[in-house]
């Protein structure tokens, strides 16, 4: 039987994805509280190599209020990852033991790896600078819930080099046609591999330095963190921490609709006055992971 | 042709490796194996003219007839390469490199964090775009598109 891994969106067909979407919505009022038994008797399995809270916390939350039950490894320190078991010896232990396998990993290429070892379904929740699937799926229904992804034009503010997840989202928003402007200081710049690829998809892909130039004209403002922990270089890092900062003066140019996403954890990035601003949504966004994750979860291990 | 037969004598079994990218050569011997201490007859031939791409490589391996494994190597680094299969003097089999569609163990991936490139027990895979020449690592999505020949595991 095929198992339903979830390991890049590129697996994914835009009809999937919507199918997920749409999966999610019904389990919103779960996500809030309402009690459910779908996954009662399943165990789900939390590998984290890295630390992780938004992550790891939705997924136990999104088991748990499904009925489920969550083990993890607990720290890596005291696990037998330091007596030097590789992961897919690892995999195919805890394969044994829960219904499904949540995976965190520095390395690029984890996920897809461990799922050729797996017996159960194993879900990326990102491989070092690579996919974090379901990052990107929650990111759609944030702005499926908050905006439209009809004719949507979208900002992507940052760090669009090393940032894994504007790289999956803006594949995903590829499917949607969106209109994608790409905002990032020249040594930021989203690679050239991964603009191909999106134009071949027949994305609109346009590239600029300066966020005040666009603010007026997009629906969606999607900031991201510049991540000192991918720089080489702590002198590269210094030369760009900091360029980009979202201020209610740089919203007076926006449009009507337009709303804030952020993956979190922010720096610096927008200023906690924003928070009070109608456009704010990076909270909500924030709890749309729950009933995503619940989709995720719930079509991994309800069939198995 | 006969100044050629001059330049790299004829053999009587083995592969001729034709039609070599012109500087190609010594990565062709690399993939065969061939280091300074063969005991395997080897003539090497470097910038030949040729009518079809100005100028070429050649390589003779005398009673060697290769893998397809090795011929899939030099497909990578050779894409206008003919190999001919030569028993009792006479060419009894002659094609062209072809590029496949998936590498298994060929190429090491670039990206040093790929998974592929740890201690785990996984074998090294891409996928294949032919024209421009692009390898994907199936593991981590990273491309190779220059200086294909350094990969090469």
């Amino acid at each position: 039987m095929m198992l339903n891994h979830i390991i890049s969106m590129k697996d994914f067909s835009r009809d999937e994805i919507d199918i997920i979407l749409n999966r999610a919505k019904k389990f919103e009022p779960v996500a809030r509280g309402k009690r459910s038994n779908l996954l009662s008797g399943k165990i789900l399995a939390t590998l984290f190599y890295e630390p992780s809270t938004r992550t790891r916390l939705s997924f136990e939350t999104a088991m748990k209020r499904l009925g489920g039950e969550v083990i993890d490894l607990g720290s890596i320190e005291t696990s037998s990852i330091v007596k030097g078991e590789n992961l897919a010896d690892t995999i195919r232990v805890i394969g044994n033991y829960a219904d499904s396998i949540v995976l965190r990993h520095p390395r690029e290429g984890a996920a897809r790896m461990a799922s050729e070892f797996s017996k159960v379904p194993i879900i990326n929740a990102g491989d070092g600078a690579g996919h974090h699937p379901t990052q990107t799926l929650l990111d759609l229904y944030t702005i499926m819930r908050e905006s439209s992804l009809s004719n949507l034009r979208i900002a992507l503010v940052g760090d669009l080099k090393y940032g894994r997840t504007v790289h999956s989202l803006a594949y995903a928003l590829s499917l949607y046609h969106a209109d994608v402007t790409l905002v990032s200081p020249a040594q930021l710049k989203m690679p050239e591999v991964i603009k191909k690829d999106l134009k071949k998809k027949g994305a609109v892909v346009r590239e600029t330095t300066s966020i005040e130039d666009i603010v007026e004209e997009v629906d969606v403002l999607y900031v991201t963190r510049i991540q000192k922990e991918r720089f080489p270089d702590p002198a590269e890092y210094q030369k760009v921490a900091g360029v980009y900062r979202v201020t209610e003066e740089l919203l007076k140019k926006a449009c009507e609709n337009l709303i804030i996403m952020h993956p979190m954890p922010r720096v610096d990035e927008i200023d906690p006055a924003v928070d009070r601003t109608k456009f704010a949504r990076y909270f909500e966004q924030s709890f749309y992971g729950v009933p995503v994750r619940m989709a995720l979860l719930a079509m991994a291990m309800e069939a198995v | 042709m006969i100044e050629k037969e001059m330049r790299v004598r004829r053999i009587e079994h083995g592969t001729v490796i034709d039609h070599i990218t012109a500087g190609q050569a010594l990565n062709v011997l690399r993939i065969l194996g061939v280091s300074g201490t063969t005991s395997a007859v080897v003539s090497v031939a470097m910038n030949v003219p040729s009518g079809a791409i100005g100028s070429k490589d050649i390589v003779k391996v005398e009673n060697r007839e290769l893998e397809e494994e090795e011929v899939d190597r030099i497909s990578l680094i050779a894409p206008n390469a003919t190999i001919n299969i030569i028993r009792d003097f006479a060419v009894i089999e002659k094609y062209r490199v072809d590029l496949p569609e998936k590498l298994v163990g060929v190429v090491k991936c670039a990206n040093p964090n790929c998974i592929s490139n740890t201690n785990e027990p996984v074998i090294s895979r891409f996928t294949v775009n032919k024209k421009p020449v692009e390898l994907r690592c199936i593991y981590c999505d990273h491309v190779i598109s220059e200086g294909i020949a350094e990969h090469l595991i």
